[in-house]
């Protein structure tokens, strides 16, 4: 979604192009993030119930999604919830 | 190309940083105060470090030709020390009329306590009753989006702000929108692990559009690049992007910003050659 400019500059490089240039660092980084995933595999214990890893698979399957936004739906998913009456628990209140 | 980095913590970094600045570009900087990576003692060690600010670091920078300006505050994380932010708070106003001060920064939030928000809020006072500009941080990571949105609240609370004059930094995917669509200026770092890339921050600029929209290394004593903006700059004419729109966030935004201020008496480095020496 565009907030700024009524008209932004769009991305000039074609997808095939991006994807050229692009394919070995993405393919390097699911690899990495592959490694990571059999490195919890392999040690002890477990960490399935541990609610960072349920968020890790919750971001891996926003991956796939067919959406422009996936960068920002990461971002939200790793936030803490914003709650608009902060103010009044805080017992804040403007003061101009 | 000439580039501003508007948010660079000098003072964490070498001489050797500069001349490398200087070499890639850099004509201006300017430098928050921010945290020393430990809690300070006395608000004297502030006045000591605002002299720094003020004295020193501009002649280092001179030395290659660059420009240094400086924002005063205590930060964030200190904050929560009500007592002693009171104090620097009552002190800052000392060093407001000295060269290079472009105003109040980089004030903010880290983890979103009470305590934080109300010296933001003095902070504000401060700023408007001096009639200074602002520099905002915003938390990192998990805190970012929650702590973003209790700021703009804040400042959007205020009718005494005058949003054009106002920078937020540190902004990401999640955040950019709030603060452009407020009318406040973003700033978006670029950190090698947390914060922007900058080829996310070429991205955003696509999605966005350029209007308001700065970048900066935030180089301190941490994990860093100082050259993070020649980075951008790099990404984005590998996407073939035109001189005229990189040139644009990264010389010509700055400058359009810093020049809402008294403290900017930036010199356009093609002036200072045709200047007779004196």
């Amino acid at each position: 979604m565009a907030s700024n400019c009524p008209t932004p500059p769009p991305c000039p490089t074609p997808a095939a192009q991006v994807l050229n240039r692009e394919f070995l660092e993405m393919r390097c980084k699911i690899l990495e993030l592959a490694a990571s995933l059999d490195r919890l595999g392999r040690g002890g214990g477990s960490v399935v119930d541990d609610p960072r890893f349920a968020k890790l698979r919750e971001a891996i399957g926003l991956l796939v999604e067919s959406r422009e936004d996936r960068a920002e739906q990461v971002q939200l998913l790793f936030s803490r919830p914003y709650d608009d009456d902060w103010q009044r628990q805080f017992n804040m209140h403007a003061a101009h | 190309m000439y580039y501003i980095d508007p948010h660079i913590h000098m003072v964490s970094r070498t001489t050797d940083d500069y001349e490398t600045l200087a070499k890639m570009g850099c004509v201006a900087m300017s430098e928050p105060a921010f945290w020393a990576g430990f809690d300070r003692g006395s608000v004297e060690s502030f006045r000591d470090y605002f002299r720094q600010l003020t004295e020193f670091e501009p002649k280092r920078a001179a030395q290659f030709g660059i420009q240094h300006y400086t924002w005063l505050c205590i930060n964030a994380k200190e904050a929560e020390n009500v007592a002693l932010s009171r104090e620097v708070i009552a002190m800052i106003p000392e060093f407001l009329n000295r060269p290079g001060v472009l105003g109040i920064g980089e004030i903010g939030l880290n983890k979103n306590t009470r305590n934080e928000a109300t010296i933001f809020m003095e902070h504000l006072d401060l700023a408007v009753k001096f009639d200074q500009q602002i520099l905002i941080h915003t938390p990192h990571l998990e805190d970012k989006f929650q702590g973003t949105r209790m700021i703009l609240d804040m400042l959007c609370d205020d009718s005494r702000i005058d949003r054009s004059r106002v920078l937020v930094d540190h902004v990401e995917e999640h955040t950019v929108r709030y603060v452009l669509e407020e009318g406040f200026w973003a700033g978006m770092t670029l950190y090698p692990i947390s914060k922007c890339t900058p080829q996310r921050a070429a991205d955003i600029v696509e999605i966005h559009g350029p209007e308001r929209l700065l970048v900066n290394s935030a180089g301190d004593w941490g994990p860093s690049k100082p050259t993070a903006v020649p980075d951008f700059i790099l990404e984005m004419r590998r996407r073939n992007h035109p001189e005229s729109l990189i040139r644009k966030v990264v010389y010509e935004n700055p400058l359009e910003f810093f020049r809402q201020s008294q403290g900017f008496r930036f010199v356009p480095r093609d002036q200072e050659e045709s200047s007779p020496v004196p």
